[in-house]
């Protein structure tokens, strides 16, 4: 069974159904046991970082996110969720994360030329840094996912595992351990974002 | 390469898909859900509902058949199509969702954009305009092109821009139709004028116009049309083919 962490940010409709799409019981909760049960977890979310570092820590469910990645069980975050497993981020302020991977999250307008469009909205190939991360063997480098972004991850080599390119290599995927992100919607990506779902759920325990 | 994105367009009404769909191997041309997976198994990088039912009971079945669609097809769905207050947001993004456009009900209450954009995110609010030419100055029409709000055109998409419209589609009545290709005149002056996506609608006749579109302005993100896709003209993975074989990016 799939977790997905429930603390109040965006729509988990879509997310929960893509499971689905793949044969893959995922459950929406906030119920720290569940969660901790559970064979795999989920950290989705979108919006502001602050925000939803803040409804992560009221709901105390930072703690369970973190008991999960330390257990080894196979954590993924998604868009925001991705940026929150990181140490802080800059947008708007300094705010810390949940620290589990070493990085920070910053503008991408500080990397890209003037004149690309922020948020990068859109389709973008992937590009792979850690060839062997667990999350592409079902696809091929160079397909395309779906992304809406205007921070991302930098100052995180140990974990990145691919980049996109948008003016500048930006961070889409990072992996380590157990841990995984994607900065893109693999539930909005067709086929290879459900093939990185489907990867992600063959994944083992450490 | 980000790409340069191809958007079918299925107005719905009553839960029916209403321009008449002529495909073949469809089992129910007229069913949202399996033209949309149609189109999502087809290289379309996202889908457009536009809901044109006027009734409640036609209501309930659009977000009926958007959450039946949004359980099926993983590409980014917008919405749009009576979307008056940020409840008929919530109604919508519930039924899964990713965008929300609105049209005559920003101009009805203005501060719906911003209302939306706090509430949802800017990358959730797409400004859906339908512009005309009206001795000679680019007009906003109204109630589905029907009214002539007598707004400025560039003016009205800068102000929601400004508001937190995340995304423009850019609809030219003058050239919808007619099938002559896309109206460069005003993609132009609104790509001049904003900095967020701009999506073009309106005039594709062949796969030649998309790459003209491309071509001379550079600026536009996404290419969006409706009978010929549903006809068969444009086949999506063809023209994706063309775009690459012409420098253009396309997923394929």
């Amino acid at each position: 069974m799939v977790a997905i962490v429930d603390y109040g940010v965006g729509n988990l409709f879509s997310l929960q159904s893509s499971f689905g799409a793949i044969g893959q019981e995922a459950e929406v909760t906030a119920d720290s046991e569940h969660i901790l049960r559970a064979d795999r977890v989920i950290l989705p979310g979108v919006g502001a970082f602050a925000d939803a570092a803040e409804k992560l820590r009221g709901s105390g469910l930072d703690q369970t996110v973190r008991a999960a990645a330390e257990a080894g069980k196979p954590l993924m975050g998604i868009c925001l969720g991705m940026q929150l497993l990181f140490d802080r981020s800059l947008e708007y302020g300094e705010h810390p994360g949940l620290g589990i991977l070493r990085g920070e999250i910053r503008p991408i307008a500080e990397r890209i030329p003037q004149g690309l469009k922020i948020p990068q909205m859109g389709w973008n190939a992937l590009i792979f840094q850690k060839p062997d991360c667990p999350l592409f063997r079902k696809i091929r480098e160079g397909e395309y996912v779906y992304f809406v972004h205007s921070y991302s991850a930098v100052n995180c080599e140990e974990s990145l595992a691919a980049t996109t390119e948008y003016g500048a290599e930006l961070t889409a995927c990072v992996w380590q351990g157990s841990v995984f992100g994607c900065q893109f919607h693999p539930e909005k990506s067709g086929k290879t974002g459900l093939a990185i779902l489907q990867a992600f759920c063959e994944v083992k325990s450490e | 390469m980000i790409t340069k994105r191809i958007i079918p367009c299925l107005d719905v009404k009553d839960g029916r898909v209403v321009k008449g769909v002529q495909f073949q191997g469809l089992g129910d041309v007229a069913s949202p859900v399996e033209l949309a997976q149609y189109y999502s198994d087809n290289g379309a990088d996202e889908l457009v509902f536009y809901d044109i039912t006027a009734s409640a009971e036609g209501r309930a079945l659009f977000t009926d058949i958007l959450t039946e669609t949004a359980r099926t097809v993983f590409i980014p769905l917008t919405v749009g199509g009576g979307i008056n207050t940020t409840a008929d947001f919530d109604r919508v993004l519930k039924c899964g969702a990713d965008k929300v456009s609105v049209n005559s009900g920003a101009i009805r209450d203005p501060s719906l954009v911003g209302k939306a954009a706090k509430l949802y995110g800017d990358q959730c609010v797409v400004l859906s305009v339908d512009v005309k030419r009206v001795d000679g100055v680019f007009r906003i029409f109204a109630k589905g092109g029907r009214e002539n709000t007598g707004m400025e055109a560039i003016e009205w998409i800068r102000r929601c821009v400004g508001e937190g419209a995340g995304e423009v589609v850019v609809n030219s009545m003058d050239t919808d139709g007619v099938r002559q290709g896309f109206d460069l005149e005003l993609l132009e002056k609104v790509c001049e004028a904003v900095q967020v996506p701009v999506i073009a609608s309106g005039g594709a006749g062949c796969m030649e116009d998309f790459l003209t579109l491309f071509r001379a302005l550079p600026g536009v993100d996404a290419g969006l049309a409706a009978s010929i896709f549903h006809f068969g003209e444009v086949k999506i993975q063809e023209l994706k083919q063309l775009m690459r074989a012409n420098g253009i990016p396309a997923r394929i």
